[in-house]
């Protein structure tokens, strides 16, 4: 039970209004997006105004020695928002202000509830775009995307959201508050805390202030499909563009099971026989947008597509995104479960990677649709299976544990973009080994070692 | 069974949702509260914490359902196609059920604080029961009622009208030569006591189409207000004097002009007595010849476009929630608008946002309403027009009182006075 003292003193910090305590408001904190979790509801919920609010919960909370779980929009996919201990869930949604747009230095300073979208539509007025769009653009938060740093669809030539970071003010877990970073191109002052807390899931501070680097509008986009019998050669494929040395923004790729099943839901007019689909958008000024989604459907071809499709307009182009940003829901549909795996591979090692998620899928009897950033090496492998079935639960364990084992063993990662939070923590040591994960512990324990940041998340407290 | 007559009804609505949170991006309480339980994600989850036993009916939860102005977004925005309207009629069917009406403490609360309001949406709503209403002189707008909604503001309401519709118009009304077809009019209540020109407006175009009007005079409320809220067994009780009143009187199509109409009759009232054969036939049979007047006047008859006349208007259409993405009806409106001479359709920013009546959520939730309602006046002032044109009583009513508030110099009308008002024009255009 909470000390009644605790509920009046944030009462009294941040008005009752932002203090939610009532247990039908606690339940819908109890989840995030991440399939096939335990619902753990918190004590409070309280929803601060500012860095100085954000700074006088952390010292309320270790005064009565509560546990805090910053929250923005609850769309992770790695459990990172689910207050596994109780406690305090801190949402960052009343902090939404942009706070400048600054057009001569290209950046942007922003508080955390920010929806990135909102940002992009500030700044499209200027002719500028913040390029980083995980498929939760219109709903996630800056904070939210900057903490799992988020990557996208446009990551293979924009990057993903740490190379957009240029400083952020943070609340530490004992509500001192720094600053670090600036507009500056270059700065080496200090160890590089800025890189350190994007992505750290807020295990280690609370983000209140992000300055971001934007980039012009690109000025021109086009948009290709390429059909393909055989796994194989859409892998080629993607080589191929890349060693022809174009950097499409996106390229994106979906297996046969993901496309029946897309089809099947959108109407969309897929090529539903075929073993994958390349989905490439080129843009950039517009005479190397034509040239360049000329060179790529040329490509293509030569790499033995039995058909390419070229977007001749808006409608068409909006239909090929559209039939991609349906993958997950679609598949979401087949099954009551949908465990959505985030394992990420180096570009030229795909071909090998798909053919080991069809063989462990095989192998274990389950249904495994494939989809994703083929760009950039991240693929979605995302297995269709119901909670409820104990027995198939156990076999979709295995297979997750098989998959990270292939995407380690080709030289890739556990997790390419949504955050290791409590899903993927014990697979650490597979990754860094127990020294990689000690040197973590070490980093979580200096900065906070009460684990009061997100307990249970990333470095799990040692007994 | 019906999403009406037990919750266990929408297991396969829930199981669709994958809490991925997309509902976010569009419900329009959620951008105001930014509390999880505003989105449909908040409420889907109290919806399964309450079927698996996590938490029992208890008043604060009915009071969360009601967090709601059913304007369906989330459902539109629903990458897995949830039926979030279904979600929650069924929701507080079962807080009726297990609590009683209107249980929720703040519910009765909020209400009776602000009494007036209270009577008056009864009056508007459900159970009519002939409250006096007080003239309370308001700022430039003579003797209309306005009533405190809390944080120092006011809601503007119609002056209730002297004569109701029903009475002052015949049952049944003859174009002059032959008529093509028989229409019955189903004017809802809104019309019925306070727009009485709306309905007016209906007719005259009906007539100026050659076309006979009957207007049964025993029907009654839609029965929407008591749906919504989950009371169920006072909406059947509607639905049924309703259907056996049309029956009765008998007609080729039935029109009506406001959205809780047009939605009851396509779709509630089957869903309502979907338990009970007879009625449910007859349910079917009606829902497939109603119409909303514009639906009717663009696609079953095409209306007459000689004898319109000009209207020096800039115009722009407020799409309600419920015509929209519950009829799927947002062109005949503006393809009626767009043909009248002289008038200039200027689009706002997201004319399909709701505008926060919702029914009695703008009694229960009176702050909430407003400030959903602040945003829509900030993007009718926007387009810089004259008018505000829709096609529902309720959204009219809020939009007066927003653009009112706001000192805004905007007519708000149904898109079907405008079009009587260019046939008036046209019979006294010389050589039209
Ligand atoms: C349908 C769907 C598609 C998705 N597509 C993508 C994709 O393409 N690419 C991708 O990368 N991700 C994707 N995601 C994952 C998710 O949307 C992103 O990780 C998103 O950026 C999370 O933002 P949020 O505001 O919801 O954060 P939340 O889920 O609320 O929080 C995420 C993490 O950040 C922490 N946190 C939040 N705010 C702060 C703060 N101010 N300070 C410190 N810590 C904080 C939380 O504790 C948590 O650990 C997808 C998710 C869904 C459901
Ligand atoms: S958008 Fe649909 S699936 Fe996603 S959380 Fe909302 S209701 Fe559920
Ligand atoms: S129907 Fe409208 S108000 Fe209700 S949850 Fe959906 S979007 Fe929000």
């Amino acid at each position: 039970m909470l000390a009644e003292s605790m509920l009046r003193e944030l009462r009294e910090a941040l008005g009752s209004k932002n203090v939610l305590s009532e247990t039908e408001d606690l339940l819908t904190y109890a989840y995030d997006a991440t399939a096939a979790m335990r619902r753990k509801t918190p004590d409070v919920v309280v929803a601060p105004k500012s860095t100085e609010e954000v700074s006088q919960v952390l010292k309320i909370a270790q005064k009565y020695g509560l546990p805090v779980y910053p929250r923005g929009s609850g769309t992770n996919l790695s459990g990172g928002t689910i207050p596994l201990e109780g406690g305090i869930v801190l949402s960052l949604l009343n902090m939404n202000r942009i706070l400048e747009v600054d057009t001569e230095n290209l950046t942007a300073t922003v508080q955390p509830g920010v929806i990135i979208q909102d940002l992009n539509n500030e700044v499209a007025q200027h002719g500028l775009l913040y390029p980083p769009d995980p498929g939760t653009v219109t709903t996630a938060t800056m904070g939210g995307s900057v903490s799992e740093c988020s990557g996208g669809l446009r990551g293979l030539k924009y990057g993903v959201t740490k190379h957009y970071m240029m400083g952020m003010r943070l609340v530490l877990a004992d509500g001192e508050v720094i600053k670090w970073g600036g507009k500056t191109v270059k700065n080496v002052t200090g160890y590089d805390l800025t890189a350190l807390f994007t992505g750290a899931e807020g295990t280690l501070g609370i983000i209140t202030e992000i300055l971001v680097k934007l980039i012009p509008a690109p000025e021109a986009r086009k948009s290709l499909l390429g059909v393909f019998d055989d796994v194989d050669k859409a892998g080629r494929a993607i080589s191929a563009i890349i060693r022809n040395r174009i950097i499409p923004a996106t390229l994106e790729i979906m297996d046969n099971m993901t496309l029946r099943t897309v089809e099947n839901f959108t109407h969309a007019g897929l090529p539903i026989e075929a073993e994958a689909v390349l989905l490439i958008e080129v843009d950039g000024y517009k005479e190397v947008v034509e040239r360049e989604a000329a060179l790529v459907e040329d490509v293509l071809q030569q790499e033995g597509a039995v058909e390419v499709k070229v977007a001749k307009d808006e409608q068409e182009r909006e239909r090929i995104w559209f039939a991609r940003r349906s993958a997950l829901p679609a598949l979401a549909q087949k099954k009551p479960t949908t465990v959505l795996e985030d394992a990420t591979v180096p570009r030229s090692k795909i071909p090998e990677m798909l053919k080991a998620i069809r063989e462990i899928a095989h192998k274990h009897d389950l249904l495994i649709g494939t989809f994703g950033h083929a760009g950039d090496g991240n693929l979605h492998p995302t297995i269709l299976t119901d909670e409820r079935d104990k027995e198939e639960m156990a076999r979709v364990e295995k297979a997750v544990d098989e998959i990270f084992q292939v995407a380690i063993s080709l030289g890739g990662t556990l997790s390419g973009e949504h955050g290791i939070g409590i899903a993927k923590a014990k697979y650490l040591p597979l990754e860094f080994g127990e020294a990689g994960v000690r040197t973590l512990r070490r980093i979580k324990e200096a900065l906070d070692p009460q684990y009061r940041l997100n307990p249970g998340k990333i470095v799990i407290r040692k007994e | 069974m019906g999403i009406y007559s037990t919750l266990t009804s929408i297991e396969g609505e829930l199981h669709k949702c994958m809490k991925c949170g997309n509902c976010q991006a569009v419900c329009p309480i959620y951008k105001e509260t930014r509390h999880e339980v505003g989105v449909a994600r908040g409420k889907i989850s109290l919806v399964e914490a309450l079927l698996s036993g996590e938490t029992e009916m208890t008043e604060g939860l009915s009071e969360r359902f009601s967090l709601c102005t059913t304007c369906m977004a989330c459902n539109a925005n629903c990458p897995c196609g949830v039926r979030f309207d279904q979600i929650i009629l069924a929701a507080r069917a079962e807080a009726v059920r297990q609590k009683g009406l209107h249980s929720g403490k703040a519910i009765a609360f909020g209400a009776l604080k602000r009494q007036g309001l209270f009577d008056l949406g009864l009056k508007v709503g459900s159970v009519f029961q002939g409250v006096a209403l007080k003239r309370i002189p308001g700022r430039k707008s003579g003797s209309r009622l306005r009533f405190e909604v809390g944080i120092g503001k006011t809601k503007v309401f119609p002056n209730l009208a002297k004569r109701t519709l029903r009475s002052e118009l015949p049952e049944i009304i003859r174009p002059a030569g032959t008529a093509k077809m028989r229409v019955a009019f189903f004017t809802g209540c809104m019309i019925n006591y306070f727009y009485t020109d709306m309905g007016k407006a209906v007719v005259e175009v009906l007539i100026e189409n050659s076309l006979e009007v009957v207007i049964p005079n025993g029907q009654g409320c839609c029965g929407i207000p008591a749906s919504v809220n989950g009371d169920v067994e006072s909406a059947r009780v509607m639905a049924k004097r309703n259907l056996r009143e049309f029956e009765n009187m008998g007609a080729e199509a039935l029109v009506v002009a406001c959205s809780s109409g047009g939605s009851a009759w396509k779709h509630v009232y089957a869903e309502l007595l979907s338990d009970e054969p007879k009625w449910r036939a007859l349910a079917e049979k009606w829902a497939e010849k109603s119409y909303d007047i514009a639906e009717f006047l663009v696609d079953r008859i095409p209306f007459k476009e000689e004898g319109l006349g000009r209207v020096e208007r800039k115009v722009t259409y407020h799409d309600p929630c419920h015509l929209n993405r519950g009829q799927g009806i947002y062109a005949e409106p503006r393809e009626i608008l767009i043909k009248i001479p002289g008038l200039e359709l200027i689009e706002m920013k997201e004319p399909g946002r709701c505008c926060g009546m919702a029914g009695s959520f703008s009694l229960i939730h009176p702050e909430l309403s407003d400030q959903i309602l602040e945003r829509k006046i900030q993007d009718i002032a926007q387009t810089h027009t004259d008018t505000v044109a829709t096609g529902c009583p309720a959204c009219r009513l809020q939009l007066e009182s927003g653009v009112e508030n706001a000192d805004l110099q905007e007519d708000v009308v149904h898109t079907v006075q405008i079009l009587a008002e260019s046939y008036r024009a046209g019979k006294l255009e010389p050589g039209v």
